[in-house]
């Protein structure tokens, strides 16, 4: 399954460029530490299967495929309703489908997802309901209280700081004995910031029960992943903590379900952290505010079409004759109906009352917030 | 006379003084090639090049912490934090550090940088993304607080901060930065820090308020002046360095002061000018001071921003209650 290493210095220009120019010290010293990375992948861009046999069951298959049409269909779906006027800004996750479905479908139910803002694929195959995620980018803080997911974390804004949270999540997890572990989905841009390499860390110093699940999808806003930072790959980061770190063909559902399943294994017997390196591509703007031809060619848009993972998949369960029209035209059609169900119910929940913003503040409210409370849905005035 | 939204007045600053100053470079996420998410930096990079309008990875901390290096060594960054919600990893550097390098050196190392970045809410936008930290901000000793309200005072404003000596933080209400246009001169005249500006003149009543709530300020007073009641409304601008002097005078004429902010109300800067006004303007009130505020929750999400943020009706009532002392 596995490609020969392709990581170490410049081996791909448009992820970074690893300095290796200088020379410091003096004589030829001796080697004390080397590293490699690998990336993994199960399928070609055209879903025809690299090394080993695809032995994944027919089921499991079918259900990665529908995974991400449904996610597709949703994220369209609040796109368009951004669009006219009646969703929030919003982080579209067209083209990344495959990283959050193949990660989520190697969890566990009790494992904790604790996602970035683009994780949308994931939070549904874990139980996030179409409504809960309308409500949410619709500005209702509803949204993010999951009916299923009981123990996930709600989608972080402030980059990488949510990085630290899974951290304690899995050290807690470690502290109990539990074969449980939080996956900690963040991007490219999240590994400058000093919460990711302070999480990386104290999660190989302590033994958290942590994946950290990095989604490079090649921008952040308008910063290329080759100017985010000179490493050349992400992973690398992680091996400088002292944790495994490899890559994945992030458009390549199989393979990422298959690397976050085996790194979950390790690290529920206490094996210790891990990194997932997900090479993908943000094919939508960064979000509905965004104007991505403001920084970038259509031409490497147009190149990653091809890559992409929806269609990937499809072609593989076409040529094993697990997949035909009417399958197709099924799943379509009942993640239409699911969305547009879901879209007349956001559409049609009225906003919370205003005092809704006093209530779960704190579980013992000061006669102060109490006597504000009070006063919100009147003049306001309380001081 | 050229017309210029909030937004585009702050990149006339920004430009003017970067071709008046070789010294000024801009940094921050996305400030180049895309402009600034608000677009605030459009065009400085064709203009000025990479070296002078340089976007760096996604980390606040290092933007305010190399902002500081690149001072001490004689530049004068304006650095932009892309949401007041993402300044916070970016406090330890300004607490710690920008705001005492001169003190810790007595002196020898100087911080004349700028942090630039949008505030407060009305947009609708994200979590996070509608913060207002200036009283955080100004309970920093040694760090100026500015946040101008309209088009010329953010052009002048961020021109005095960048020529300030010492580390100034910009607050930009993204509320305000297309809400209005105004005509003004591109000629590099700043405004000095730390003065108020009487907005509408009266003699009944004071409004208090900085950035995001002045619309709401001067409508209230319009609103007001029908009834024949005229209140001062007085831009505070800048909460740190405060106008003291503004604020005694026109409070000693009005004997009544309604203070307003969009920040949560418990130790927010209303507090202080509160504080001020019984300290050294108490023989002058002729009834309560009244604060309208946030209240002491989380900014809540978009659906319901509009019950959180101030607005006439509330300042309105305040008001109202304020002159019923006679
Ligand atoms: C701390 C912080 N700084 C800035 C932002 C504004 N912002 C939102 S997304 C983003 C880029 C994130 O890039 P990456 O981590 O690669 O995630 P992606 O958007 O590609 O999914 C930025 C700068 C933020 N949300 N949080
Ligand atoms: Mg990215």
């Amino acid at each position: 399954m596995s490609e020969p290493p392709t990581a170490g210095w410049k081996v791909d220009e448009s992820r970074g460029h690893d300095h290796a120019g200088v020379h410091v010290g003096f004589g030829s010293g001796e080697v004390v530490a080397r590293f490699e990375v690998r990336r993994q992948r199960a399928l070609d861009a055209d879903g025809s299967p690299v090394g080993d046999d695809v032995d994944e069951p027919r089921e499991v298959l079918q259900a990665l495929y529908r995974g991400m049409v449904r996610a597709r269909t949703l994220d369209a779906r609040a796109v368009a309703l951004q669009r006219t006027g009646r969703l929030g800004t919003y982080a579209s996750c067209l083209g990344q489908e495959a990283v959050g479905v193949g990660a989520a479908s190697a969890m566990e139910p009790d494992d904790v997802l604790v996602p970035s803002f683009r994780e949308h694929a994931a939070q549904l195959w874990r139980g996030v309901t179409p409504l809960e995620f309308l409500l949410y980018w619709g500005g209702d803080e509803r949204g993010s209280d999951f009916a299923v997911p009981r123990g996930d974390f709600p989608i972080c804004l402030p980059i990488a700081s949510h990085a630290p949270h899974a951290v304690g999540v899995g050290l807690a997890m470690r502290l109990r004995g539990e074969p449980r572990v939080a996956v900690c989905v963040l991007g490219d841009g999240a590994t400058s910031k000093g919460d990711f390499a302070e999480a990386v860390n104290a999660a190989g110093a302590m033994s958290a029960h942590v994946l950290f699940l990095v989604v490079d999808n090649g921008w952040a806003i308008s910063l290329p992943r080759a100017r985010q930072t000179a490493a050349g790959t992400l992973a690398q980061k992680a091996i400088a903590a002292g944790i495994p770190g490899v890559q994945v063909d992030g458009n390549d559902v199989i393979a990422v379900r298959r690397v976050v399943l085996q790194a979950l294994e390790g690290i529920r017997q206490g094996q210790g952290p891990a990194l997932v390196e997900a090479l993908t591509y943000r094919l939508a703007d960064h979000t509905t505010a965004d104007d991505a031809r403001r920084y970038r060619d259509d031409a490497q848009v147009r190149a990653a079409w091809g890559r992409e993972p929806v269609h990937r998949l499809r072609a593989f369960l076409a040529a094993r004759g697990w997949w035909s029209d009417a399958d197709e035209a099924a799943v379509l059609s009942a993640c239409r109906d699911e969305v547009d169900g879901a879209a007349q119910e956001y559409l049609d929940t009225p906003a919370q009352p205003p005092e809704a913003m006093f209530d779960h503040l704190v579980a013992r409210p000061s006669a102060s917030l109490t006597a504000q409370r009070e006063a919100v849905g009147g003049e306001g005035n309380d001081a | 006379m050229p017309e210029f939204t909030m937004v585009d007045a702050v990149g006339a600053a920004l430009a003017h003084e970067m071709a008046r100053d070789p010294r000024v470079v801009v940094l921050g996420e996305d400030v180049g090639a895309v402009g600034g998410v608000f677009r605030a930096t459009d065009g400085l990079l064709e203009r000025f090049g990479p070296d002078r309008v340089i976007d760096t990875p996604l980390a606040e901390g290092l933007i305010a912490g190399m902002a500081i290096g690149m001072a001490a060594e004689g530049l004068r960054p304006v650095a932009e934090i892309q949401f007041t919600g993402f300044l916070m990893p970016a406090l330890d550097q300004l607490a710690n550090h920008a705001s005492r390098l001169r003190n810790r050196t007595r002196g020898r190392l100087t911080c004349p940088m700028v942090l630039r970045s949008p505030c407060s809410g009305g947009i609708g936008a994200l979590e996070h993304h509608s913060e207002s930290p200036e009283a955080m901000l100004a309970h920093v000793p040694g760090l100026s607080v500015v946040v101008p309200s309209t088009p010329a005072d953010a052009y002048r404003l961020l021109l005095a901060a960048i020529r300030d000596p010492d580390p100034v933080v910009v607050l930009e209400p993204t509320v305000l930065y297309r809400a209005t246009r105004e005509e003004f001169d591109d000629d590099g005249v700043d405004a000095p820090l730390g003065r108020a500006v009487l907005r509408r003149m009266g003699d009944r009543l004071t409004l208090v308020g900085w950035g995001s709530v002045m619309p709401a300020l001067i409508a209230s007073a319009d609103e007001l002046a029908l009834e024949g009641v005229l209140a001062d409304v007085l831009d505070m601008r800048s909460v740190a360095p405060l106008d003291r002097e503004a604020l005694l005078e026109s409070v000693g004429r009005t004997g009544r002061c309604v203070i307003v902010h969009e920040a949560p109300l418990t130790a927010g800067f209303g507090a202080e000018i509160a504080a001020i006004l019984a300290d050294r303007g108490v023989w002058s009130l002729l009834a309560p001071i009244r604060r309208v505020c946030g209240y002491d929750t989380v900014m809540p999400l978009a659906r319901l921003e509009r019950s959180y943020i101030p607005d006439a009706e509330r300042v309105l009532h305040a008001s109202r209650e304020v002159l019923s002392y006679s």
